[in-house]
């Protein structure tokens, strides 16, 4: 099932009595969820994520906009009726039933032509939780599970009754570093085998872009950026989702531009065709980095670290935002580490050049054309 | 003795020596005196050592009535008071303005002297010579005929006492049903809400389950409370309540002792006793029942 989001605001009405100025956690979202595929919602902490789940499941009514699931209109439907499943950010496991007892429980509330014998129910229950993986789990209450298990049951839960889109927030986030990435493998092989629409909010970047046909970037209610992980990676559309994703993240700098070259510092590190003269942020991929001894770009070095594959170089700038650079080249380029300097050349389309009012991106030459073809 | 147990109990000592004095030896004491036949305060001498006080007591009709007025209050009282607390305890969560305000007000009574609101209970409810009473006003003024209910029939007698036992207890009901209410999150609602769950379920298989065990608390320490009802009674009826036929089991324990026909703390050890059996059995009989129905 398609979903459809046009124009969707949400406003709350603001707690503080003095001023009546309102909270607009989500502000004109219009987009188009494809059917069969996993969408990740991505932005920091309190940018509406959660608010915006709330919208489509229908726990929370928009001050303004529609939602449409494939041609029909659900704006004013209650969630009950929508046929949506939703993972809660702590699972909301009903601690007293048993995982079989969860499990059974949206299917019990099933009325009309829709009821279901008990056995029929059981076979249901049986299904997803073979899906999900915890079968030999039925019998157990959600506090004598791990967290990966929970997070289990709250899928299955939420798939038993086979909803047309399945809504997760935040499913990961209690979960240490390793389930996570065992989870979220899982998660996407449980979303390909069952083919629903999934929305899947995180504020972790990289488990956005690993397990995404697409990721929206959100910032303070506002849609920012919305296309393949990769793509909205190589084209960022301004500052804030250029620092956003990527790990390590982007390096920033103060720079200028004078007569279409790109200045750092007093270096004149890279030519930017068709840039007016202004100063600008520059954001340099750590992987836009590429070591020479008469490279353009000098920087002072902190520390090498040789991580298998990689090595990351670190050091610092007088012009750079963050405390340090990080930047990784391949393990074959062995750093001194005793240096007290280290020189570097520019990869043109890891550089991102942004104008420094309204941090929007400004293209050039190379990477100014790549948004467009794409 | 290992070293650091003999420091444990010499830190508690104090409460050991003071729980000795003051609770296990006079419920020894009890005990004893509940066989010890003919027992004399005056000389402290006793005629023998068996069961007649308790066969006397459990003959007294006094003490019958007492049983049956008791048991009369816990099984009205503990359900009507418990189930009102969580009616008014939903409603209270259910609604935003005034909210606070109202839960003060219905706490006001917890902190009201029972006395005092026994005697504004029985300015409500009696009968005397100037007028008949608030409540029989209100009776009068629907086309009722005027009730005694402080010196009158046994059933409206009844039924003061219970009114009156259920509002002095709510408050404390409602005070612990609404904070579990609240403590219940609203996530658990609004999963059920998704997968279309009807309000009644909600209620009876999310907000009952969560919440039992503080319901169950009520429930226990209701019906023990009720089982020891007494200065209730004596705020509304007065002290000798033989005579009005509103004893309770307490009331029969301390008027052997002390009333006006007292001095036989013989009859009221083997009263006191059979009260704690009756207790206890209850009691028993609730955490069986709790181990089903209430989840921790
Ligand atoms: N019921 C509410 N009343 C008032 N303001 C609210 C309400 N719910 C959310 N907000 C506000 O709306 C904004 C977005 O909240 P939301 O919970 O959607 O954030 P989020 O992106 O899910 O954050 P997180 O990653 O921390 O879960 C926040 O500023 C929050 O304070
Ligand atoms: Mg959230």
């Amino acid at each position: 099932m398609k979903v459809i989001l046009q124009g969707l605001t949400k406003k709350f009405p603001s707690r503080n009595k003095k001023s009546k100025e309102e909270v607009v956690a989500v502000s004109d979202f219009s987009f188009e969820i494809p059917d069969g595929k996993l969408i990740g919602l991505l932005g920091p902490s309190g940018c509406g994520k959660s608010t915006m789940l709330n919208l489509i499941c229908g726990l929370e009514k928009p001050t303004s906009g529609r939602i449409l699931f494939g041609d029909d209109d659900v704006t004013d439907l209650p969630p009950e009726v929508r046929g949506v499943g939703l993972v809660f950010q702590n699972y909301a496991l009903y601690p007293h039933l048993t995982v079989l007892q969860n499990i059974l429980f949206p299917l019990q509330n099933l009325k009309g032509d829709k009821k279901m014998t008990k056995a029929e129910m059981l076979e249901k229950a049986e299904e997803v939780a073979k899906l999900v993986q915890i079968s030999e789990l039925m019998e157990r209450k959600p506090s004598e599970m791990s967290g990966g298990q929970q997070q289990r049951v709250a899928i299955a839960r939420a798939l038993v009754k086979m909803p047309k889109i399945l809504l997760l927030d935040e499913p990961l986030s209690n979960l240490d570093a390793r389930l996570r990435l065992q989870t979220r493998e899982e998660l996407r092989r449980i979303q390909r085998e069952t083919g629903i629409t999934t929305v899947f909010v995180t504020h972790d970047q990289e488990e956005a872009m690993s397990i995404s046909d697409m990721i929206v970037v959100m910032k303070k209610g506002v849609l920012n950026q919305l296309g393949k992980p990769q793509e909205v990676y190589d084209d960022p559309v301004n500052l804030f989702v250029a620092k956003f994703l990527g790990t390590p993240p982007i390096n920033v700098f103060r720079g200028e531009v004078r007569g279409e070259r790109l200045f750092i510092g007093g270096e004149d590190v890279l030519a930017v065709p068709g840039v007016g003269d202004r100063p600008v942020y520059a954001g340099i991929r750590p992987e836009g980095f590429i070591l020479n001894d008469n490279g353009a770009f000098t920087c002072r070095l902190t520390a090498v670290e040789v991580m298998g594959r990689d090595t990351s170089v670190v050091s610092t700038h007088p012009s750079c935002e963050g405390v340090n650079i990080r930047s990784i080249i391949s393990a074959e380029n062995l750093v001194d580490a005793s240096k007290e300097e280290v020189r570097f050349d520019l990869k043109p389309n890891k550089v991102f050049i942004f104008d420094t009012d309204t941090e929007e991106r400004i293209r050039f030459g190379v990477n100014g054309r790549m948004g467009e073809d794409a | 003795m290992k070293k650091s147990n003999f420091k444990a109990w010499l830190y508690l000592l104090p409460a050991v020596l003071f729980l000795g004095f003051f609770m296990v030896y006079p419920l020894a004491d009890v005990l004893v005196y509940s066989f010890e036949e003919g027992y004399n305060s005056a000389s402290q001498t006793f005629m023998g050592v068996g069961t007649y006080n308790y066969r006397y007591v459990l003959h007294d009709p006094y003490f019958l009535q007492a049983v049956k007025n008791t048991f009369i209050l816990v099984i009205i009282t503990v359900p009507v008071s418990t189930g009102l607390a969580l009616l008014i305890s939903l409603g209270l969560n259910s609604i935003k303005k005034l909210k606070e305000l109202y839960q003060t007000v219905y706490f006001l009574p917890y902190v009201t002297n029972t006395l005092a609101v026994g005697l504004v209970f029985m300015i409500l409810f009696k009968k005397t010579a100037y007028t008949d009473g608030m409540v029989n006003l209100l009776i009068n003024l629907f086309g009722g005929k005027s009730v005694d209910f402080i010196d009158g029939p046994y059933w409206a007698k009844m039924f003061v006492l219970c009114f009156y036992t259920v509002w002095v207890v709510l408050p404390f009901k409602i005070l612990i049903l609404t904070s579990a209410l609240a403590s219940v999150k609203q996530d658990y609602y609004n999963a059920a809400k998704i997968d279309g769950t009807s309000k009644w379920r909600m209620f009876t298989r999310i907000t009952l389950p969560m919440i039992s065990p503080m319901l169950f608390y009520l429930i226990i320490t209701g019906f023990i409370g009720a089982f020891k009802a007494y200065s209730d009674a004596v705020a509304l009826f007065g002290t000798n309540l033989n005579a009005a036929k509103m004893n309770t089991i307490v009331g029969y324990v301390y008027d052997m002792l002390y009333g006006d026909s007292g001095g036989y703390p013989s009859y009221a050890s083997a009263a006191a006793l059979i009260l704690f059996a009756i207790v206890f059995t209850i009691t028993v009989v609730n955490l069986m029942i709790s181990k089903k129905q209430v989840h921790y």
